[in-house]
């Protein structure tokens, strides 16, 4: 069942890890301009207050407020060979990914970890569209592998927020290959008949779009998120005309029938909860005190320790 | 009436000359320049070979997009016997952009699927210049549905820009069209082979392009995005394509290295547009040993090796 053979065990490395935000600092609102407390901000996910738009959050705060608890095993993703192609622009590919590493801290464009939300085993995979415009690569491929292998393996279902500018033209045609890449890997855990759940975030575009974002059992999107495949730019150069308010934008693919839903930030954790459990087949989600124990609720599930009525 | 791309005018000149002395003669019977017009065919083709003996990536774009090279249509009309188009993908619309049906390979029945550019303003408005819309992408995802229930091998000819970048191609989906093509190519049961005849562009290309094999022809390319598109992006200058299409790696000679080619077709001397019926007859060699190759192989060994194939794909990188 393993795809990957250097696959490593997950560890444990973010215990509430929320990161510590100045109380004194503002940051305004890009869309209705409002001053808003950095705490306010990041207590409500990066949503404004004010008018509700959705500001980027790092896949690290995202699992923090995801996880039961803030808490999340982080799946180590292998290592893919460094600069395939020997890539150079106007910078060579590697300082370009230096210069990533360092301004967001984190290794590459995905983040995958495995936790519990509303005591409900899942893997999380989160791309980072501040790391190089979340771009797809063999990294990114790799992630969306060991994912789906350590979701199979655990039999829990796979949540992917995606969020990308497209393929990594740095890696040339083996970014393009990612496509056809994380879609067996993706074809393996529906055929272990395991949900797979998409959150397209503000922007999912290119080849992202046209593969593991759009492969979904369920198709979930930030308010106002821009999902397309060409951009809005290219398709104005092209038609030479001006494209329509909101098009491309999640409500409008939601009103063309490519979304289940159109589900705000702060209410995202209890959707994909309730989702998640029922595909499942799990009972409901009980929130307070636990109920009395009911013997027709245990059912044989993959998971070593079933916790099928447990609060949060 | 040949058509000359921009790297080949010095050799337009010395064919254009020799063509014109030819026509002289022609017109006066005194005039004797065999020998002179002889030196200049010399020439010609010293500076052919010349030219092609290492083409830049930049310069394999351009031949790739050749417009007299042979495209799909002919490849279907010369390649197969009672090519049968069938249309639609029972939704939207025909897209005339993709062309499909059933065929005969060597009197073997097969499903093929390819994209044609058109060779003329008509034909080209009429095929949106070989660029699919959702529809092609479900027509095609229809023609391999269909192949997988009869079993017949699967022959697709990847010959585009790209996808479209349209309003109408983006409001039907075409994200989830060129994803969904994609995962069907990694779910038949039957031998899929994929030739490179032109220009691989990116998803539109890559939708038809999950194969059991991959062959390229000579100067065909194959790239996540065109150089100019890469140009204005990493580059901020669209006039930067050399240097763009020397570093995305996109000829079939780096993707063999890559082992996302499988194979490369020779082309005549000069480009598969200087002699169409030799280029036609060179794939029809490659895909006949494609389709022996797999033709013992049983259904589920097909597709769990397509499967395998590509999730290794990126194993190795270009050497030093
Ligand atoms: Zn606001």
């Amino acid at each position: 069942m393993n795809w990957i053979s250097n696959y490593v065990r997950p560890k444990i490395n973010s215990l509430f890890s929320r990161r510590e935000v100045p109380e004194n600092l503002w940051t305004k609102c890009d869309d209705c301009g409002t001053m808003l407390f950095h705490r306010e901000l990041s207590d409500n996910l990066n949503v404004c207050t004010n008018c509700g738009h959705h500001m980027a959050i790092t896949p690290r705060d995202r699992f923090t407020a995801l996880f039961d608890g803030g808490v999340f095993a982080e799946i180590s993703v292998p290592e893919p060979i460094a600069d395939p192609l020997h890539f150079r622009d106007q910078k060579k590919y590697p300082d370009r990914m230096r210069a990533a590493q360092k301004s967001t801290g984190e290794k590459e464009a995905m983040l995958v970890a495995e936790g519990e939300i509303g005591r409900t085993p899942i893997v999380a995979a989160c791309q980072d569209f501040s790391f190089m415009g979340g771009s797809m690569g063999m990294f990114v491929g790799n992630a969306i592998i060991a994912a789906a292998e350590r979701a199979t393996e655990l039999g829990r279902p796979l949540i992917l927020f995606s969020a990308a500018g497209g393929a990594r033209m740095q890696e040339g045609i083996l970014s393009l290959m990612q496509m056809p890449r994380t879609t067996v890997a993706l074809q393996l855990l529906k055929e272990a008949g395991l949900p797979y759940i998409v959150v397209l975030t503000h922007p999912t575009t290119g080849g992202v779009t046209a593969s593991y974002a759009m492969l979904g059992d369920v198709h979930i999107a930030e308010p106002n998120a821009l999902i397309c495949f060409a951009g809005p730019r290219v398709i104005e150069q092209t038609i030479r005309e001006k494209l329509p308010e909101g098009f491309q934008r999640a409500e409008y693919l939601l009103d063309h029938g490519m979304l289940d839903r159109v589900t705000k930030r702060t209410e995202l954790r209890n959707e994909l909860i309730t989702i998640t459990r029922m595909l499942m087949k799990k009972p409901p989600r009980v929130v307070g005190d636990l109920p009395p124990p009911d013997p027709t609720a245990v059912q044989t599930a993959t998971e070593a320790a079933p916790q099928e009525t447990a609060k949060e | 009436m040949t058509n000359y791309l921009e790297f080949e005018k010095p050799l337009a000149e010395i064919e254009g000359k020799a063509e014109e002395l030819r026509a002289m003669a022609r017109s006066n019977e005194e005039m004797d320049v065999e020998d002179e017009a002889k030196a200049l065919d010399k020439k010609a083709a010293d500076l052919l070979v010349d030219l092609y003996k290492s083409l830049t990536p930049w310069r394999k774009c351009q031949v790739a997009r050749h417009p007299d090279r042979p495209h799909c249509k002919d490849y279907i009309e010369a390649l197969f016997t009672e090519y049968t188009p069938l249309a639609g993908d029972r939704n939207f619309a025909d897209d005339h952009a993709v062309m499909g049906g059933l065929a005969r390979f060597n009197d073997q029945p097969v499903v093929v699927i390819g994209q044609e550019k058109g060779n003329d303003t008509k034909s080209r408005i009429e095929r949106n210049f070989g660029m699919a819309r959702p529809e092609g992408y479900r027509k095609a995802i229809r023609l391999m549905e269909m192949a997988d229930k009869f079993g017949l091998p699967i022959i697709t000819l990847v010959d585009t820009a790209g996808a479209y970048p349209g309003k109408g191609a983006e409001e039907r989906g075409q994200s989830e069209a060129i994803a969904r093509s994609t995962e069907k190519c990694l779910q038949v049961k039957v031998p899929l082979i994929t030739a490179i005849i032109g220009e691989g562009g990116s998803g539109g290309a890559v939708a038809f392009a999950t194969a059991n094999r991959v062959l390229m022809l000579e100067h065909s390319v194959y790239s996540v995005i065109s150089p100019e598109g890469c140009a204005s992006i990493l580059w901020k200058d669209a006039e930067k394509m050399r240097e763009a299409a020397e570093a995305l790696r996109l000829t079939a000679q780096n993707l063999k290295e890559l082992g996302v080619c499988d194979r490369i077709i020779d082309e005549p001397l000069g480009g598969a547009h200087r002699d169409k019926d030799a280029a036609i007859d060179s794939v029809r060699e490659a895909i006949a040993a494609a389709l022996a190759d797999l033709s013992n192989e049983a259904p589920e060994v097909i597709l769990s090796n397509r499967r395998k194939k590509f999730l290794s794909m990126g194993s190795k990188g270009l050497a030093a």
